[in-house]
This record gives C-alpha cells, sequence and structure tokens, in this order.
C-alpha cells in the first residue's frame, strides 16, 4: 500500500509497488481523460526552497490533469511566511490545508525533516546534491516503456557523477535489478562519491566500471545517460569552464554506438548533447519529460489513495 | 575481583581499552559526581594486556548506546550487595540519537537545528556511522 507514505530516497519503494506505480502511469498515458477529476477537492503544496522551474511545472501540470488544486512558493525569500521559520514548523502549517507536499531544498535530507513532522505525504523534489527520486521514477518509467524491461542492461552515466543528484538516484534504482552492469564515465575530479560505490555497488554485487573515454564505452552501452556539469555546485570558477565541456556527444560519436541504444538526459542541457543528435532515432531525452508527468500523476494518485 | 568487591552496590564500567577511561567518565560527567567513583588505568587484564576500570558507587542511569559507541570492549556490572547481579556487554548501537554530529555543511542538520541527529551503524569492523538525513559516513574509531 502506497497510501500515506512518503518518497524521500529511490529506494523507499520496494520493485512491485514502482511496478504499481508504473502501471497506472501506462493506464493514465493511454487514456488521461478518465483520470481528469480523480483528484478533485485535492490539493498539493509546492515547497520550493529553490527555484526549479522544470519540476515544478511538471507537478503543478500533473496535479492540475487531475483535476486538483495547487499552492506554493517557489523561493523562500518572496515569502515572508517561511523566513526563518524551520522546516518542522512550515510542514506543520502546510498540512493543516494542504494533503500532500513537495518538496525542493538545497540542503541534504531536509524533506526528510519535513516527513518526520507530519502524517502528510511528502514528496522529495530534490535535496541539494543528494536525492531526486521523481527523475528516477521519470528515468526508470521511460527506459521501461521503451526497452520493455528493467533487467539485463548495459547502462553508462557520463558527466558529474560526483555532485550529480539525478545520477545517484538512478544507480541506486537501478541496481536493485537483475542483470544491470554500469559504465561510469567521468573526469578524475568528478567520479561518483565513496557511498555509492561502496554502499550501492559493491554491497549490490553489481559489476561497473569507471572510465575517462566516452568513446570507450560506447560501443557496449544499451543507455547512455548524459548529465550536465553545474555550476552552482562548485567552488571555483576555473573547475568550472576546466570540466564543463569535457564531454559533448555528437553525431559523430553516436556512430561508435548500437543502432537501439538510447540516449537520455533529465535537462535543461548545456552543451553535452550537440544539437545534431535530437533528430537521431536514439535520442528519447524531449519524450523524458512526458513519462515524468504521467509518473507523477500515478505517484500523487497513489499516495493520496484515490 | 577484589577491587571489584569493594563497592557494595553500585555500577563497574570493566575491560575498559587502556586510555579510553577517560573519555567514558567525562561522558558521564561523574567527575564532578558527588559519590564516590573509583578509576584504575592500566590495570592487567588476562584478555587484553592493559585495561581501564570505573567503579560508581551509586546507582546512575549509563547511557548504553553512547558508552559501546566509545569503547565497545567494555563491560558494564550492575553490582548489588557486593555481587555482580547482571553483567552487560556492551557493543556498537546499531542507532544513535545526539551523540554524532553531523559534520557535512550541506546536511540539512547545519540549518535544522532542532532536528535530532540519527546516525546508523553501517560497517561494524570499521565503525562506520551514517547519517540518516545526508548519507554521509564517518568513522568514530577511538582517536
Ligand atoms: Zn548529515
Amino acid at each position: 500500500m502506497l497510501k500515506g507514505r512518503h518518497l524521500l530516497e529511490p529506494l523507499d519503494f520496494s520493485i512491485s509497488e514502482l511496478d504499481d506505480v508504473f502501471a497506472l502511469a501506462e493506464e493514465i498515458i493511454i487514456q488521461p481523460e478518465l483520470f481528469a477529476r480523480v483528484c478533485s477537492g485535492k490539493l498539493l503544496a509546492t515547497l520550493f526552497y529553490e527555484p526549479s522551474t522544470r519540476t515544478r511545472f511538471s507537478f503543478e501540470a500533473a496535479m492540475y490533469k487531475l483535476g486538483g488544486q495547487v499552492i506554493g512558493f517557489s523561493e523562500p525569500n518572496s515569502s515572508s511566511v517561511v523566513k526563518g521559520e524551520s522546516i518542522a514548523d512550515t510542514i506543520r502549517t502546510v498540512a493543516c490545508y494542504a494533503d500532500i507536499a513537495v518538496m525542493r531544498h538545497p540542503k541534504e535530507g531536509a524533506p526528510k525533516v519535513a516527513a518526520y513532522n507530519t502524517s502528510m505525504p511528502v514528496i522529495n523534489a530534490g535535496d541539494g546534491g543528494h536525492q531526486h527520486p521523481t527523475q528516477t521514477l521519470t528515468d526508470l518509467l521511460t527506459i521501461k516503456s521503451i526497452k520493455g524491461s528493467l533487467n539485463n542492461l548495459t547502462v553508462g552515466l557520463c558527466g558529474d557523477l560526483k555532485f550529480g543528484r539525478t545520477t545517484h538516484s538512478l544507480i541506486e534504482a537501478l541496481a536493485r535489478y537483475e542483470g544491470i552492469r554500469f559504465v561510469l564515465i567521468s573526469p578524475e575530479e568528478l567520479r561518483v562519491p565513496d557511498y555509492i560505490r561502496k554502499e550501492v555497488l559493491t554491497k549490490k554485487g553489481r559489476s561497473f566500471t569507471e572510465v575517462e573515454s566516452m568513446e570507450e564505452a560506447l560501443p557496449i552501452l544499451d543507455i547512455l545517460y548524459m548529465t550536465r556539469v553545474q555550476k552552482e555546485r562548485f567552488f571555483n570558477e576555473e573547475d568550472y569552464v576546466r570540466l564543463k565541456d569535457r564531454y559533448i556527444l555528437d553525431a559523430e560519436k553516436m556512430k561508435l554506438a548500437h543502432e537501439d541504444m538510447m540516449v537520455l538526459h533529465p535537462l535543461p542541457r548545456v552543451n553535452e548533447i550537440a544539437v545534431e543528435v535530437d533528430n537521431d532515432p536514439r535520442a528519447f531525452y524531449f519524450q523524458q519529460a512526458k513519462y515524468g508527468m504521467f509518473v507523477r500523476m500515478a505517484l500523487i494518485m497513489k499516495l493520496l489513495g484515490v | 575481583m577484589v577491587l571489584v568487591n569493594s563497592i557494595a552496590k553500585g555500577i563497574v564500567i570493566d575491560h575498559v581499552s587502556a586510555g579510553r577511561g577517560i573519555k567514558i567518565i567525562n561522558h558521564l560527567g561523574i567527575d564532578k559526581a558527588e559519590y564516590t567513583v573509583a578509576f584504575i588505568m592500566n590495570a592487567s587484564s588476562n584478555k587484553y594486556g592493559k585495561k581501564d576500570i570505573i567503579k560508581i558507587e551509586n546507582e546512575i542511569d549509563v547511557d548504553l548506546a553512547a558508552l559501546g559507541l566509545i569503547d565497545p570492549q567494555a563491560t558494564v556490572n550492575i553490582i548489588e550487595s557486593h555481587v555482580i547481579t547482571r553483567k552487560i556487554n556492551l557493543k556498537l548501537p546499531e542507532k544513535v540519537v545526539n551523540i554524532i554530529t553531523c559534520k557535512n555543511p550541506r546536511c540539512v542538520t547545519s540549518v535544522e537545528k532542532n532536528a535530532p541527529q540519527i546516525f546508523r551503524l553501517v560497517d561494524k569492523e570499521n565503525r562506520e556511522y551514517q547519517c540518516e538525513y545526508c548519507d554521509d559516513i564517518v568513522d568514530v574509531k577511538g582517536e
């Protein structure tokens, strides 16, 4: 049962619970009109302590398409209500009006603090460089829908694997499926953090290799997950400039890949995928956003129990 | 054994790794206590070579989780009428609350001061604990 639960980390749901969410999302994709009023009278609170228009729009669109309503803020500075108030107090107040909350926060673990202080379902929409489970659900639904299954895949993750929250979540989630192999492509400075290597990959016995060359990895991949190097994660401008264009996927490099390799990217992209790749039938990153809204619709329904 | 028998009612923390006794005393705050406390350093031990022993002539509440964290090798003996009525073998606690502080500047506990500091044991051998909020790993090897 997912009713009344929180989604804080990608592993909060079992594989069979995830399958339930994906099955519902697939029903919604086929006949969205059947779900246009299921959340009528319900209120979603979007608590965005740092702006992320893309993620907020996806949640708001999901709630409106289910016939529900939305309240919230997208920058704490514009809201005197939240200024200086603890997360615990804010969530207790919001729970007086709302039925479900979505939180994005620059500090790691912030949505967990909220969840510990309310019985209302709380969804983590990104906490610092830590976790972003609904992006993971989006990625999984996209892969499952296109590849037909989440087993026996060689998955390449490329770019900023150190600070990139989406890659950490995706690795943790995919590591639970059978026959998954990882190829981690990054410069030395942006390799995955120790806890991913130790607590996730080694403990689960998943095969993984860490390489610096994208060209070397491309021929063996079923999926290539590209990420951008985020400026705000760097303390020093020089490092950012040096590393931001380290990997650029272009038509030439795509020739090295299988003809059914999928290219994914959580968006927005900067330079890491050349626009010429957009027309390649293996580019799935724009479809991903659509799957993102559908999976959030399914998630909201499951957590509300409607 | 002679020494243990010398208190009638109280607690004996035995088999403390030599040198860690002082940390336990500081943690329990018994250096300022009004009751009798005996602290023996570098006693010889068949099992460990050298050990510290702390004897407290009073029934006090001992935080076993914190003690286990400082020295999992120690044992806590409860004494009544000169005999040991209960022997507790310490171990590394699975979960500790408000003992370890998260040092990760990006962790929510750095701004949400009232949130309890929760850590869980992830690696017994290396004495590694993981922050409940940010997943950062700290090792609590005795310094
Ligand atoms: Zn922490």
